[in-house]
């Protein structure tokens, strides 16, 4: 880790002023989880890091009839036992739930977990977000054991949120603060594929705080299915969120993201409009989870992940539907 | 023979401290966090030392520019390892280091050391030889019998393909050393399995007197056969200390040089066939391997009348190879016992019968031991009713049992323990070993403490010195077996002695006297008895200082023993739709001798067994052929097992008078050799198809479910 200035501001407007319209430059340090280790590798240099902890306003989860506002230094694990998650956004607390390790569900935040880097380890060994050598990318050729099965490149790694899934399926927005003031993004656009090295992985500039995250009412059944080797620290091979609006026993309408499966959270299109119309049982989850995975594209050593994707997306359509 | 005393062991229903599940006596101080393990000293003036690693797979050194870091800010010392010329094996290589006043100023000047190379072409993957071309050698062929006719006229010939890839140690506390190197004394304390020889080994290197090097560690955090010597580390530190004028250095790898350069236990991949007949006999084998090691094959039922073996190594561009708990043994069991299995599936017969007709061909002296151990596994596994057919089982998660054996030796290595009783009653004991966390404190307390009739609170130990009588290095399961004799020998001296001086205020003689409960008596006659601080009155001045030895060219029957077997059987679940593989229960029947603790030596079988599931299930490395990296070398993508994902085990303790006569063995690595064998055939039960290669992740059993491997 190198030397950097400690910045302790009080509100998010000192927060921003604090920050720099350059990557590389400042770093925002909410729960630490990636950061940390980040900076340990060398791969984040800051000459400032900002620590947002003292912000009260980025606090707490508030619901209304509207939808939920969730501050983004709510930590995964309140999140996931929040009594005003758990019942009508389920898919969200279970995807903060099933975090793995209690210490990173403890010290995680939620605006962390969307703006935590990618795990692929080209990136986490300085070979660059895209691993390119020679204008090529390694991970086609390479060990992508755990890359992308959607997308056509150059980005193989996949995104690493756990929540990214759940809120796009809900059709959430962040709030973005930056020196011209807030403004909204839905968080399908927050996640973007890069197409160059000097790109990120998010929409979020290099001079903006992530906020809130505003989650609208709607969706009467949810649920998120992620599959996971480990019990202990581990992150997940795949997951699928759905968000379901039932009219009485059929879908009136369905969203369903995949997680771990792309460089962004993946929507799965052809999926929601097989459901349309149609009650969910196995017959149909199992249909839908085959057409989430029909454009799928694997790469030399992880077409077990279009297994993993296609059981997660049945996997979660049951759960939606299963009697609490 | 008339002077030499009994040294043999107290009948089992008369032992008061040995046989009892006594806690660990260091516990406390470990789950507290009180004991003070080599990588947390930080002696006074204590300099941090960080290396510069080769980022390169092979290549040449060309030049090392050291200038920048010697004048940067708090630098001490700077030593090029690796100078121009040096021909880099592997990712991790050690260059240069550098020593200063605090690990970020050392850090750093390291980032200031420049290194050029030369990059030479790399091979950094063990697991396909056509992509090996020029990094083989052919082992020969070894053949018995007639296996050519044997093949030709089989009734049945089942062939499978399997692998096991490297594995790194893992050690908590990684490689490394404190070392202060003042004048011509050099002060160490090393992270180490060997703290008695560990100066004999470096004092070549860096030419000081072995007698002048004084190594001293209290506790180590793990080491599992990768913490034998000094290492490159070692001489390091020494050097940088010496170039800083006698200031301590500590140098610890990082994690990822630990994974890259610390030891890896080596591969073993290739094909077996079995000949045999219906009924389950076996008539021959045949066997095409490589690694990048030697594996000599079959394991255990090496007396099979027709056998063609072949074996290639591979040499391959990733850190050397260490002693992994129980050597090689992990690799053949899983080769061996997949075999098996598949030949029994092949003649649809209960594995049971398979193996109890296949260790006909183990060594004689254990055939029965195995099948007395397989009906016993079978019977607490309830295996008659459990087990079904190869792939028999239906729906989305199906259960599966599948079978491992093992065999290790364990005979005790050369030990000398210092008994010293004082006139005021205290007894200290020292021997020159080490405690790998296995319990050997508690063990050598218990028998110094059965010994003289005292409570275990009673007996003060002191181990962890080259200071001390010599003990020898801490590997193949040799501690327990080396460490009770001779502290059974001392503490018996010692009690002669106390005897001697006791024995005429009891108008006794010495030989009439027992040590029972804190008290010294007349056997036979308890009302004749002092205390034991009284009779200790009577060695003044002086006291009581008597030496006791084990030395393996002289047997001690009936004291320590070497040769062991054991069964495992693991039950398991797997989701067929997303491969995971979930332990249900796990159980062992381990052979051992006399057991000097239950409750530690059930302890080291539950920490085998889970170090081995986190084998079968988990590690793994992965290496990119194209740059020649190590993109896992972490401990976050090198994927160790949790609590949560080791399921039931359930241990069976062989306590029998029979195995209690034989005395100690070691009991350390037998348990780590059969999970994968054992897991990957419950597996290979469930799912019906066999999943070659371990570990048993969604990838590898998706891929054999869905017909993906070649």
């Amino acid at each position: 880790m190198q030397p950097f200035e400690y910045a302790n501001p009080a509100s998010v407007q000192e927060a921003v002023a604090l920050l720099s319209p350059r990557w590389g430059q400042a770093d925002v340090l909410a729960g630490g989880t990636d950061l940390i280790s980040c900076m340990k590798e060398h791969l984040h240099t800051p000459k400032r890091v900002v620590n947002i902890k003292n912000i009260k306003e980025l606090a707490g989860i508030q619901k209304t009839a509207g939808g939920l506002r969730i501050g983004a230094l709510v930590t995964m694990d309140e999140l996931a036992n929040s009594a005003d998650a758990k019942g009508e956004y389920k898919s969200l607390a279970e995807a903060a739930g099933g975090v793995p390790s209690p210490q990173i569900r403890h010290m995680g935040t939620v605006g962390g977990d969307l703006c935590q880097r990618p795990r692929c380890w080209y990136f986490r060994n300085g070979m660059g977000l895209l691993a390119m050598k020679d204008g090529k990318s390694l991970i086609p050729e390479g060990e992508n054991r755990y890359h992308a099965i959607f997308g056509s490149g150059p980005a193989y790694f996949v995104s690493a949120s756990s929540l990214g899934p759940a809120l796009i399926a809900l059709n959430a927005k962040v709030k973005l603060v930056g020196p011209k003031g807030p403004r909204e993004v839905p968080v399908s656009a927050f996640f973007v594929a890069p197409k160059d090295e000097a790109s990120r992985e998010i929409a979020l500039q290099p001079n903006e705080i992530l906020t809130e995250i505003l989650v609208p009412a709607g969706a009467t059944h949810s649920a998120t299915y992620e599959v996971r080797q480990k019990e202990a620290l581990d992150w997940p091979l795949a997951a699928a969120s759905v968000a379901l609006t039932m009219k009485g026993a059929t879908v009136g309408s369905a969203r369903i993201v995949l997680g771990h499966v792309a460089a962004t959270p993946w929507h799965a299109a052809a999926a929601e409009k097989l459901l349309v119309g149609k009650a969910i049982n196995s017959a149909n989850a199992e249909a839908a989870g085959k057409a989430a995975v029909g454009d799928a594209k694997p790469l030399s050593q992880n077409a077990y992940k279009v297994t993993l994707a296609k059981t997660a997306v049945k996997r979660a359509l049951l759960d939606a539907v299963k009697k609490a | 023979m008339a002077d030499t005393p009994d040294y043999s062991w107290p009948s089992m229903e008369s032992r008061k401290a040995m046989g009892k599940s006594i806690k660990r006596l260091d516990g406390p101080v470990k789950s507290t966090g009180r004991a003070k393990y080599t990588s947390d000293l930080r002696p006074r003036d204590m300099l941090y030392a960080v290396y510069v690693h080769s980022p390169h797979a092979h290549a040449r050194v060309t030049g090392v520019d050291t200038s920048d870091a010697e004048k940067s800010a708090g630098v001490k010392a700077v030593h090029v390892t690796a100078p121009a010329g040096t021909e880099v094996q592997y990712q991790g290589w050690e260059i240069a280091a550098v020593a200063a006043t605090t690990e970020q100023a050392a850090r750093v000047a390291a980032g200031r050391i420049r290194v050029e190379y030369e990059v030479l072409p790399h091979l950094v993957k063990d697991d396909d030889l056509s992509k090996a071309t020029g990094r083989t050698k052919q082992g020969g062929e070894k053949v018995v019998g007639d296996p050519d006719e044997t093949f030709k006229n089989a009734e049945v010939v089942s062939e499978g393909q399997y692998g096991i890839p490297i594995a790194n140690h893992c050690c908590l506390e990684p490689h490394g050393a404190v070392i202060q190197w003042q004048g011509d004394k050099v002060y160490a304390w090393p992270s180490t399995q060997d703290v008695t020889t560990w100066a004999t080994q470096l004092s070549p290197n860096i030419k000081v007197d072995a007698t002048n090097i004084k190594v001293k560690m209290d506790y180590i955090g793990g080491g599992f056969g990768s913490k034998f010597g000094p290492d490159a580390w070692g001489e390091t530190a020494a050097r940088l200390s010496q170039k800083a004028g006698g200031r301590p250095v500590k140098l610890f790898l990082e994690r990822d040089a630990e994974l890259m350069i610390a030891g890896n236990r080596p591969p073993a991949y290739g094909k077996i066939r079995i000949a045999g007949k219906k009924d389950g006999t076996i008539t021959g084998w045949q066997s095409d391997t490589w690694s990048t090691g030697n594996m000599p094959l079959p394991y255990i039922i090496d007396q099979i009348p027709n056998m063609r073996i072949k074996h290639d190594t591979v040499s391959i561009n990733s850190g050397p190879s260490r002693a992994w708990r129980a050597p090689n043994n992990q690799q053949l069991s899983y080769l061996t016992c997949s075999a098996l299995e598949d030949f029994a599936a092949k003649i649809a017969m209960d594995p049971i019968e398979v193996f109890k007709k296949a260790v006909e061909y183990a060594p004689k002296a254990r055939v029965e031991l195995y099948k007395y151990q397989l009906d016993k596994a079978a019977e607490l596994t309830d295996w008659k009713n459990q087990w079904k057919p190869r792939g028999s089982g239906s729906g989305t998660v199906r259960r599966g049992l599948g079978l491992g054996i093992s065999a290790w030796g364990g005979a005790g290595h050369n030990s000398n323990c210092r008994t010293t009783i004082n006139p005021d009653g205290s007894v200290l004991v020292e021997i020159g070993t080490q405690d790998l966390g296995t319990g050997t404190r508690t063990i050598i307390t218990q028998v110094a403490a059965e010994s003289l009739g005292l409570p275990m609170g009673k007996v003060k130990l002191v181990i962890g010195s080259n200071d001390l009588p010599p003990d020898a290095a801490s590997g193949g399961s040799s501690t327990v077996g080396g460490v009770t004799v001779s502290t059974r020998r001392s503490s018996v001296n010692a009690l002669a002695k106390l005897f001697e001086a006791a024995a005429p205020a009891l108008s006794a003689q010495p030989a009439d006297l027992e040590a029972v409960d804190g008290h010294i008596r007349v056997k036979g006659s308890p009302n004749k008895s002092m205390t034991w601080e009284t009779a200790c009155k009577k060695i003044g001045p002086g006291k009581i200082s008597e030496m006791g030895s084990f030395n393996r060219r002289q047997p001690a029957p009936g004291m320590n023993d070497q040769g062991v077997g054991g069964v495992q059987i693991a039950d398991v679940s797997v989701d067929t739709e997303t491969g995971l593989v979930k332990i249900n229960h796990y159980t062992a029947v381990q052979d051992c001798g006399l057991i000097v603790n239950p409750r530690l030596a059930e302890s080291q079988i539950y920490g085998a067994i889970i170090m081995g599931i986190s084998t079968a299930l988990y590690e793994e490395r992965f290496f990119d052929q194209q740059t020649g990296k190590y993109l896992n070398a972490d401990m976050e993508f090198y994927k160790l097992a949790g609590i949560g994902d080791i399921g039931d085990i359930k241990v069976h303790l062989d306590i029998r008078p029979e195995n209690d006569k034989r005395g100690v063995i070691g009991l350390g690595e037998p348990p780590a050799v059969a999970i994968c064998a054992a897991i990957g055939n419950a597996v290979t039960n469930a799912i019906g198809i066999r999943v070659p290669h371990i570990p048993m992740t969604p990838s590898h059993v998706l891929d054999a479910l869905e017909g993906r491997i070649a």
